[in-house]
């Protein structure tokens, strides 16, 4: 239930985010969400990408600062109320979202929602009793 | 002008008198110093091995160098020469890493101090009347309780406010009609900056004089904050290893500072090699404590720059003055007042895992105060990828230097390989503050 982010430690400064995304560019690994959290001289960059063992293995050889963190992903309806949906389940229950974001697939009514809950496993068993349908690697793989 | 002494005979002593004096107290001092292991071996090498060796200040010359470092590698009691049971008061400041300079006295210790420092003050023309209000922090660093003793003596109303809280230092200065400040030239700026938000203006007070020190700054700024505030600004130099404020004040003529004489040998040397230099030219300030017993210190090298006065003060004192001071010989950054090494800062870096080994030692000035930032890279290998990692890193490198150098610093994590690497130490700090 549980996918990879990838969350990468970069210093504010202009062009720094272009070259690492045009690091993965070239080794052919697609960036299906990110988020960036940003004080005065770094950057975290979170992504979901579709081959994060090889995008950290790239990181690491390219001296980038980079770390796995586990993350759930889950799809909603694209439509109003439906993140409010989830979070109303997951207040109920207690479980605490450390921080999440979001992105829309292209070809499809739903929404992609990252979340990093401070316990993961219990947040699992709360969306799935509501019926909520969580993203695996192999479907972050083939979006 | 108005001239008084707080002791004209020794304050006027001739040459002759005030050198049989350091003679006598640098015999006593010797004696004193006999007793430690570290000036035994040191004294005994260049032939003195009972006070009645120093004939003469020549003799004196003979005795090499003491340094900050000795006192660190005697520390904590090493050069202690007396039984602890004598000693009454203990103070303390930052070595140039994790080990402190520790400095002892005796209660005629403090005693001798003190009437030095009220000497000072009496000097500038201040009276048992005035209102003293001693904006020196307190503890273990000497600016502020040796103002405070020595003000007491005179006679002056002490108010120990210590360091901080501009308000109520302005709160304090209106209400108890405060006439004398001691307080760092960058704390008189701040608060002259901080006054409108308090609705107070200079003219709202009663303020006469201040006494400036523990950190360099320039003759134009003292101008300019005699003209702010309207008051006349005197300097006052001292250093712990020599007891603490007070080894050199300003008299009324404000033409630079007294030293003390009778309570300490003032030689200027060339700091690379260790030559005498003749007065007039500038050089390191080495200085001889004749007035501590508890913790003597020969021939200590200060590695402050100035130059001794070839002319005499109109004031009529016969002790010469020295320059205020023009710089340092050794990388020392002064902050806010307090001595800070950058081998401190260093130090408490080193000793966290997350930090990498490239750092950067920045200085600003925001408001009239020095703003310190310290910026470091994020050691690879231990990024987590979470954000309270880094808040939580950045807080502990703070609270870390804040217990090492007494200073809040500014952090800032940065990408490994994004701080300019350095060759050197000295290379790491970069000093934009603007000079007082």
């Amino acid at each position: 239930m549980k996918i990879t982010q990838i969350s990468v430690f970069l210093e504010n400064r202009k062009g720094r985010l272009y070259e690492v995304c045009s690091m993965l560019g070239a080794a052919g690994i697609n960036i299906r969400a990110l988020t960036i959290a940003e004080t005065e001289t770094f950057g975290v960059l979170r992504i979901i990408v579709d081959k994060p063992d090889k995008a950290l293995e790239l990181f690491h050889k390219n001296n980038v600062t980079a770390n796995r963190t586990e993350v759930v992903a889950v799809e909603v309806e694209d439509r109003p109320g439906g993140l409010a949906n989830i979070l109303k389940s997951l207040s109920e229950q207690d479980v605490n979202v450390e921080y999440m974001y979001g992105f829309i697939e292209k070809f499809t009514e739903k929404a992609l929602l990252v979340f990093r809950f401070d316990d993961p496993e219990k947040a699992g068993k709360v969306l799935a009793s509501c019926g909520i349908n969580v993203v695996t690697s192999k479907d972050i793989q083939a979006l | 002008m108005d001239v008084s002494f707080w002791n004209r005979e020794i304050e006027t002593a001739d040459r002759s008198s005030l050198e049989a004096l350091q003679i006598q107290r640098l015999k006593e001092v010797v004696s004193y110093a006999l007793k430690t292991s570290f000036y035994q071996k040191r004294l005994s090498k260049v032939g003195i091995g009972s006070p009645e060796d120093i004939k003469s200040l020549n003799d004196l010359k003979k005795i090499p160098f003491s340094v900050k470092d000795d006192l660190r590698q005697n520390y904590p009691k090493g050069m202690l020469a007396v039984d602890m049971e004598k000693v009454v008061r203990v103070h303390s400041s930052s070595g140039t890493t994790g080990i402190p300079t520790v400095i002892y006295y005796t209660r005629e210790d403090v005693g001798r101090w003190t009437d030095l420092l009220s000497r000072g003050i009496i000097a500038t023309g201040a009276t048992a009347k005035d209102i003293f209000q001693n904006m020196m922090s307190y503890g273990l660093f000497t600016g502020g309780l040796g103002m405070h003793y020595g003000a007491e003596r005179v006679g002056m109303t002490v108010i120990p406010v210590g360091g901080g809280n501009t308000q109520r230092q302005l709160q304090i200065m209106r209400d108890f009609r405060t006439t004398v400040l001691h307080i760092t030239p960058s704390y008189l700026l701040h608060i002259h900056q901080c006054m409108p938000e308090y609705n107070i203006k200079p003219r709202d007070l009663f303020l006469k004089k201040a006494y400036l020190g523990a950190e360099p700054y320039s003759e134009p700024t003292r101008l300019k904050l005699q003209e702010l505030y309207g008051i006349d600004i005197y300097n006052s130099y001292g250093l712990s290893e020599m007891n603490g404020p007070g080894v050199a004040f300003e008299c009324v003529y404000k033409n630079d500072l007294h030293v003390w004489e009778d309570g300490y040998i003032v030689e200027i040397i060339n700091p690379t090699t260790g030559e005498i230099l003749p007065d007039g030219e500038k050089g390191e300030v080495v200085l001889t404590n004749l007035i501590r017993h508890a913790l003597p210190l020969i021939r200590y090298r200060t590695r402050d720059l100035a130059f001794i006065h070839t002319e005499p003060c109109p004031c009529g004192r016969t002790h010469r003055r020295i320059s205020r001071i023009l710089g340092r010989t050794d990388d020392m950054l002064i902050i806010n007042g307090v001595n800070v090494f950058p081998s401190q800062i260093e130090e408490v870096l080193m000793s966290i895992p997350e930090v990498g080994t490239n750092y950067m030692i920045h200085l600003a000035t925001r408001e009239g105060l020095d703003r310190l930032t310290v910026k470091v890279e994020l050691y690879q290998k231990l990024f987590t990828g979470d954000l309270s990692q880094l808040d939580s890193l950045k807080g502990r490198i703070k609270d870390k230097l804040r217990a090492s150098i007494t200073i809040n610093a500014h952090i800032e994590l940065h990408e490994p390989g994004f701080l300019p690497a350095f060759e050197g130490k000295g290379k790491r700090v970069v000093d934009e503050r603007q000079k007082l």
